[in-house]
């Protein structure tokens, strides 16, 4: 939802980025507020993983100009485990598996440390099962998921609803979903969708980084971003999500350019 | 401490033998008076020999270890410590001495397990037939000096189809500086047998001391052997451990080795197929650092047809820690169908540490599926990457992955209390806390 009076979580003014020698991110410019779900969509290569990466401290690209604030703090100053303790959350394409750490075990870690910097009392590993199986609940997730290794031999909607679930145990001020709707079906999509919309308040933003219009049907963005060549060409409301749908990208680059 | 050159440190090592007690039995007698004949023609092996290129046992020749004429003190505490839930009978040898105030023997029917002097006593033919027959003293200067000092030891009898054993806890004990200790064991598992074997070496002695090990196992037809080796000497010590299987038509082998302890140690695992259609899995993991060398040398000799056999073995190298691997797969002419598969997997966590990787297949059957790898690499940023995105520090991720590597081993040992003893020295050792 847009509210005039929201405060600003992230701030981003001109960023590029490289890796190696290519650069990837050529300026890119958005500003997100509280309660605000912002979807950036674009075709393949045009830079929006790469952003989502690099806003969570990448160490594989090298930023080359402009400024990140989040919350007003300089968040390009801070290692990736500082921006997710600041409430920064990056939900990943690809999920890495973890052979022989419980996913139980791993979830508790993680809550505790993001939780712990909040000064959220440390939760024992009895009081941490109640929560996460009460979340477990809004994600439709199976018991079993908990004494598993950490996303090891899950199925690709296994390890994307698992991705929710750590968003869900660390609300994060503001979740960038990177591709959570590719691998999935359309059973296992509206379960993972619903999941978000459960967890995004008026006092948490979504960036949504997207190829399809189809997760859109059922989490629905106040703004719409084009990128292409590294750069956002273009912004609109949902309706522009439907256009690209029907019309594919060529047409934007085209009057933009 | 006399310091000694290579040339005669057998000798200085037999010079302790006047500890041994004499034995009644002559044949006995004759494989003890062969295997000195045979040290004092042999020399210690030393890098330039093929086999141990990158094992220097310099360190070792330093000291003239001598083992102790009677057993050293094992507070109850500790002895508390190194049980094992699952296990009913215990042998307990200390400084290489039995003791049956340590030890329990849960008697169970059809099933032997004794300290050889006392299965001599009752079981003397079964024992002559086999002791010294799989691991022999031929090329193997430290096999020679264990069957010189042979007194003590275990022997495992499981009767012909025997199974729902118990596992067999065989637990060496090193309690003094400076001292020596030949473990010997023999397992025989008749035909359609079956048993779980557990061989822990633990060192509460501070400094260096010398354990030179040989355990021979013989599985019949269709019988079936689980042995996990627990290595976790102290870190002064020398541990050189000699594993020789055979393994008669249809029966099965699977080994868990995990080296945590030592100074420098050494590991030599031979396998070997007595008949068709046998089943090998062989687990590997060393988990050292500081200045520790671990060596595990393997050699898996598929000599029959339809063999299969299934190896991984995991270092994980801290500090300027140094680890070596030699396996070794051999497919003899006429092993037609044989599925070998051999995987080498090494993490290093600094750039200190070093790993000397030599997976090696000789095939000379020409009907066979024979797959080997090796990988040496540090923690992968993608993987650190993901876990530091959820904040975690660097150092617990680095640890996690750390930890996942080594479990991906340790949680495939049947012994369910050894596994979680074994992942919390792993969780202790990468300082993780959840």
């Amino acid at each position: 939802m847009i509210r005039e009076n929201a405060s600003v979580l992230l701030e981003v003014r001109g960023l590029s980025a490289k890796i190696a020698d290519h650069n990837i991110l050529k300026g890119i410019d958005l500003t997100v507020r509280a309660g605000e779900v912002h979807a950036i969509m674009g075709p393949n290569g045009s830079g929006k993983s790469t952003f989502a990466k690099v806003l969570s401290g990448h160490p594989s690209y090298e930023v080359t100009g402009g400024e990140v604030l989040f919350e007003g703090r300089n968040l390009l100053e801070l290692a990736p485990e500082e921006r997710a303790r600041t409430g920064l959350f990056l939900g990943f394409q690809y999920p890495i598996e973890v052979p022989g750490v419980t996913n139980s075990a791993f979830l508790r870690l993680a809550y505790n440390t993001v939780q712990g910097t909040r000064g959220v009392e440390e939760l024992d590993p009895l009081e941490f099962d109640d929560l996460v199986r009460e979340k477990m609940k809004l994600l439709d997730i199976d018991q079993s998921f908990l004494e598993r290794s950490l996303n090891a031999g899950f199925s690709g909607g296994e390890k994307k609803r698992n991705e929710i679930l750590q968003m869900a145990l660390l609300e994060p001020k503001l979740a960038v979903l990177d591709e959570t709707d590719s691998g999935l079906d359309i059973d296992a999509l509206r379960v993972v969708a619903n999941g978000i919309n459960k967890l995004h308040s008026p006092g948490n933003g979504i960036v949504l980084v997207t190829h399809y219009q189809r997760m859109l049907n059922y989490i629905v963005p106040d703004y719409v971003h084009v990128m292409e060549g590294g750069r956002i060409i273009r912004t609109g409301d949902k309706s522009l999500a439907l256009e690209l749908e029907a019309r594919g990208y060529d047409w934007v680059a085209k009057e933009a350019a | 401490m006399n310091t000694e050159t290579p040339s005669d440190y057998l000798d200085s090592l037999l010079h302790g033998r006047d500890v041994v007690p004499e034995t009644r039995a002559d044949w006995l007698k004759a494989l003890r008076a062969q295997a000195v004949e045979r040290a004092n023609a042999l020399t210690v092996p030393t890098t330039r020999d093929e086999d141990w290129r990158f094992t220097d046992l310099s360190p070792l020749y330093k000291a003239a270890y001598r083992p102790s004429a009677r057993p050293g003190e094992v507070s109850a505490a500790d002895l508390g410590r190194f049980e094992i839930a699952e296990a009913a009978t215990r042998l307990t040898f200390v400084d290489g001495h039995f003791a049956p105030a340590m030890s329990r023997i849960v008697p169970a029917d059809g099933v032997l397990v004794a300290n050889l002097p006392d299965a001599l006593a009752t079981h003397g033919r079964l024992v002559e037939s086999r002791l010294g027959t799989l691991a022999t003293t031929a090329h193997d200067a430290f096999a020679a000096v264990n069957t010189a000092f042979l007194h003590d030891g275990a022997l495992i009898h499981v009767g012909r189809d025997r199974n729902g054993v118990a596992p067999i806890h065989l637990l060496f004990i090193a309690t003094r500086n400076d001292g020596a200790a030949y473990p010997r064991v023999l397992v025989i598992a008749e035909p359609g047998a079956q048993c779980t074997l557990i061989e822990d070496f633990i060192g509460v002695a501070t400094g260096g001391y010398f354990t030179d090990a040989i355990t021979e196992i013989a599985v019949g037809e269709n019988g079936h052997v689980a042995h996990v080796k627990l290595q976790r000497e102290s870190q002064g010590a020398f541990h050189i451990a000699r594993t020789s299987v055979q393994v008669a038509r249809d029966g099965r082998y699977s080994n868990w080795s995990v080296a945590l302890g030592a100074r420098i140690s050494r590991h030599n695992l031979h396998v070997m197929q007595a008949g068709e259609g046998t089943d090998f899995s062989i687990d590997g993991l060393a988990l050292i650092g500081g200045r520790q060398l671990g060596d595990t040398s393997s050699l898996i000799d598929h000599a029959h047809a339809h063999g299969r056999s299934r190896q991984v073995h995991k270092t994980v190298v801290g500090g300027g820690a140094h680890a070596v691997f030699n396996g070794k797969i051999l497919v003899r002419q006429g092993a037609q169908h044989t599925d070998a598969a051999q995987q080498s997997r090494n993490l290093l966590l600094s750039d200190k540490a070093h790993v000397d990787t030599k997976p090696q297949l000789e095939i000379f059957a020409d009907d066979v599926k024979c797959a080997h790898g090796a990988t040496v690499g540090q923690i992968e940023a993608e993987e650190l990457f993901y876990l530091k995105s959820r904040g975690l520090s660097d150092a617990t991720a680095r640890n996690l992955l750390t930890y996942a590597f080594a479990a991906e081993i340790v949680e495939r040992i049947p012994v369910k209390s050894l596994v979680e003893r074994l992942e919390n020295h792993v969780l202790e050792q990468t300082r993780i806390k959840s």
